[in-house]
């Protein structure tokens, strides 16, 4: 059933495929892990129980998103072997190292303090137990640090000679490979993302229960939270992915020019293509929307500028424009809709109307998963704009692929898609029906109580001295004042 | 890092390093694994909360071994890492997919009373397909895989025989052995009973399974016979099923003294032992008969940079590890241990 279709085509979708999937959990929980650290690091200080609430709240969403992370995370650092292993026979020595570095520092790191994150506040008491969260979260950064060194060196490779046997050895001090041209920019711009990403997730939480219950102390916390990241952080976002995109028209211009819409030259100034429909066989952009000379003008800071187009990329060297030029503009609009929406959110606060705003609320859930979407949309752009390299200008997409006849891989394909949708929609949908439960302190409440240590205790437990330890249940869990 | 480059045996060193993080994952994700395999038994409800809880805070540690492993084999024999894969496809990508059953029951039996039993059968499902998976990778390695240039050249059901299904049904045996074994020392009550009489079985049949797979490895091929049976070697490898034989006794004495956490830590030691007899058959290939560590080596400068790195890093990897084994230790919901 797979013979219309050749391997490279079903490696490719499936590497998409799995790396989408697995890219979603980070993008939640490396921003997920810093807000806890602040929301535990915050209970210490102030001794306030609304952040110790939230904290358990969201720690069980946590909990959720990073399993299923740690469980998409494993297949990808096996996919390269499967799916790809000339590139990883040519690449290894550059690229493994790395990989191994982010297994030494973050995933063990991470996996390490989980299990007290998750299980240990009684065990280990508050400070320690801080400590913990904290490392979880340095750990989910670190990893980012390490796998986004990687991918910017395929993206703009340095530092590397071809052995005799064709592999890519490293030839400079592995600073250089590991700062390569495109990492800091790439490395700032995906962090920031998470971080957005996950505010506008818990901002839209906190807009649902405020349109239930405006008065509720924990969801006018986490909404408020939320908002201050979206009002800071968005126009910082914006920057960044505007000095991102320079380092791109340096090292890969023809991305750029896949972005941009620009099929043709403009020696006299380019102009910035608002909307329009690329259309691959005339090479040209029908109905385009365009303002004269912007391009440039962003681009270059020139409004005259000259800017090269596809016609001095040979073809077979030219990324799918259609892809790229639409998942750069949805990236774009949400990333300027988040701005309005911290505005928005800037402007309730000072005429005092955050929490009793429905219309913003409305909104704040609505933009809830932008930042998901926006972050894949962006990962597209960057990633199906290398095309067709796997290594920019080095090694073709062509060439990485394993030797697997389609049949393998479209059955492994299939297997991945159903599994992954089956699996982590129910985790996804786990997390709606927790997010769906208005958050509050609510210790000895049995209809909440906590399933985690079901049957351990003997007995109903019911005071803070009845309880083992395994009872575990973030929600359940009896209050500790913090350590002074 | 050029010193290491020149002063340290790079290659030999970094394949005992990921000789020693398979070994880290197969006896930690091993208990994890057999807790799964051997879940169906286990009464609904209390044991089974107990069996799940203690190994909740650890199992994702474990699980990085394989992580390690698998990036370390990419980093330090890159060629062996794009041999190996494509070579054993079906049952890697039947490893991953359990793996991911596996991890996420862990959190969604208990977001999800309604349906536990269901993810009950998730755990134990994907527990045993991972387990079976990985013993069948080590049959096809130990049987050979076609190589031509410095690619895979044999075609996709390779990796089926007789042979790699008798190691797939080894490891999930050693497995439910590691997982019992460690129940004895986590539980108590009924389940520690519970514990104890499938201890036993695992036992018996993890026996059985490492004498066929030591039969059944020399009669692969030559170059296992001759290495296992010609002298001199043979008086040293001879100390191989000796240790086996002296720590299954052991077992026994330990188990019938009623002991708690000696029959767990004697398991390791076996697997220990077989681990180094695995070793043995196929130093100093990396792909028995086809490709050595040294033909899959990567650069000296690559190895150095990662060496550099594991020398620092492993030791603080091992202590918080130990130390959150530390946090969690002693028996799952005893009130008395807790503080």
């Amino acid at each position: 059933m797979f013979d219309a279709f050749d391997a490279l085509i079903l490696a490719r979708i499936q590497f998409a495929f799995t790396v989408s999937f697995h890219f979603i959990f980070p993008a939640f929980s490396i921003g997920l892990a810093s807000y806890l650290a602040v929301l535990e690091g915050l209970w210490l200080k102030t001794g306030n129980s609304v952040y110790l609430a939230l904290y358990k709240y969201w720690l069980k969403i946590f909990a959720i998103a990073f399993a299923m992370g740690v469980v998409s995370g494993i297949t990808m650092s096996y996919q390269f072997g499967t799916n790809w292993s000339v590139f990883s026979d040519r690449t290894g020595p550059i690229l493994g190292p790395l990989m191994a570095y982010e297994v030494l520092t973050a995933f063990f790191l991470e996996a390490g303090f989980l299990g007290v994150m998750l299980f240990g506040m009684n065990r280990v008491g508050p400070k320690l137990h801080f400590a913990a969260t904290a490392m979880v979260a340095v750990g989910t950064f670190i990893s980012a640090f390490w796998i986004l060194s990687v991918n910017s060196w395929m993206h703009t490779p340095v530092g590397f000679a071809l052995n005799e046997v064709g592999q890519y050895v490293p030839a400079a001090p592995w600073i250089d490979i590991i700062f390569n041209p495109s990492f800091p920019y790439r490395l700032v711009h995906t962090v920031i993302a998470a971080y957005l990403t996950t505010a506008l997730v818990v901002g839209a939480v906190g807009a649902w229960h405020l349109l239930k219950d405006r008065a509720n102390p924990h969801a006018r916390k986490m909404f408020s939270m939320a908002m201050w990241m979206a009002a800071l952080v968005a126009p910082v976002q914006i920057f960044a992915g505007d000095m991102h995109g320079l380092n791109t028209l340096e090292h890969q211009p023809q991305k750029v020019m896949a972005m941009e819409g620009h099929y043709d030259s403009h020696p006299d100034g380019a102009p910035l293509i608002l909307f329009g429909i690329p259309n691959a066989e005339e090479k040209r952009i029908d109905y385009a929307v365009e303002i004269p000379k912007l391009s440039s003008l962003i681009l270059k800071h020139d409004l005259d500028a000259p800017l090269a187009g596809l016609d001095t990329i040979p073809d077979d060297r030219e990324p799918p424009v259609s892809i790229v030029f639409w998942s750069f503009r949805i990236m774009v609009a949400l990333g300027f809709a988040m701005l309005g929406l911290g505005l928005w959110s800037l402007f309730a606060r000072y005429r005092k109307r955050l929490y009793d705003w429905p219309w913003l609320h409305r909104a704040a859930i609505v933009m809830g998963p932008s930042g998901f979407i926006a972050v894949l949309a962006g990962w597209v752009t960057t990633e199906v704009g290398r095309q067709p390299f796997t290594v920019y200008n080095q090694l073709l997409t062509a060439d990485s692929v394993s030797p697997l006849g389609a049949p393998a891989v479209g059955a492994s394909l299939l297997a991945f898609v159903i599994v992954y949708f089956a699996v982590f929609g129910v985790g996804v949908w786990y997390i709606l029906r927790l997010v769906g439960k208005i958050p509050q302190i609510s210790e000895d409440e049995p209809a909440r109580a906590p399933i985690r240590s079901s049957g351990i205790t003997p007995g109903p437990a019911e005071g803070k001295g009845g309880r083992g330890n395994m009872n575990t249940d973030p929600d359940n869990g009896p209050e500790v004042a913090p350590a002074k | 890092m050029n010193w290491l480059a020149t002063s340290v045996p790079l290659t030999e060193v970094w394949a005992f390093i990921i000789a020693g993080a398979v070994f880290a994952y197969v006896v930690m994700d091993g208990f994890d694994l057999g807790i799964g395999i051997l879940f169906p038994v286990f009464d609904v409800g209390k044991e089974r909360d107990q069996a799940m809880n203690a190994i909740a805070p650890v199992w994702d540690g474990n699980e990085t071994w394989l992580v390690l492993g698998g990036g370390g084999l990419f980093a330090a024999f890159p060629l062996a890492y794009a041999i190996i894969l494509p070579a054993l496809y079906p049952p890697i990508i039947a490893m991953l997919l359990g793996l991911v059953f596996r991890g996420v029951a862990f959190e969604f039996r208990w977001r999800d009373p309604g349906h536990r039993a269901l993810w009950d059968a998730a755990f134990t499902a994907g527990s045993f397909v991972a387990a079976l998976a990985q013993g069948i990778i080590l049959g096809a390695l130990l049987e050979g895989i076609a190589v031509e240039g410095r690619a895979y050249a044999g075609g996709w059901w390779d990796w089926l025989s007789p042979f790699s299904l008798l190691t797939g049904a080894s490891v999930v045996a050693g497995y439910a052995l590691l997982g019992a074994t460690f129940l004895i020392y986590k539980v108590e009550g009924r389940a520690n009973d519970h514990a104890r009489r499938l201890a036993w079985r695992c036992f018996w049949l993890t026996g059985l399974a490492i004498l066929a797979v030591s039969i059944g490895t020399l009669f692969l091929s030559g170059r296992y016979i001759e290495k296992w049976l010609s002298t001199p070697g043979l008086f040293f490898t001879a100390q191989v099923p000796l240790l086996v034989a002296i720590l299954a006794y052991a077992f026994v004495r330990t188990m019938q003294k009623g002991r708690e956490l000696a029959p767990f830590l004697i398991c390791l030691a076996l697997f220990f032992v077989t681990f180094a007899g695995l070793g043995i058959s196929m130093w100093p290939d990396i792909i028995p008969g086809e490709v050595s560590i040294v033909d899959a080596a990567a650069p000296a400068k690559s190895q150095a940079f990662m060496l550099f790195g594991a020398a620092i890093m492993m030791p603080i990897i091992i202590a918080y590890t130990a130390y959150a084994y530390w946090v969690f230790r002693g028996k799952v919901g005893h009130d008395g241990y807790h503080d």
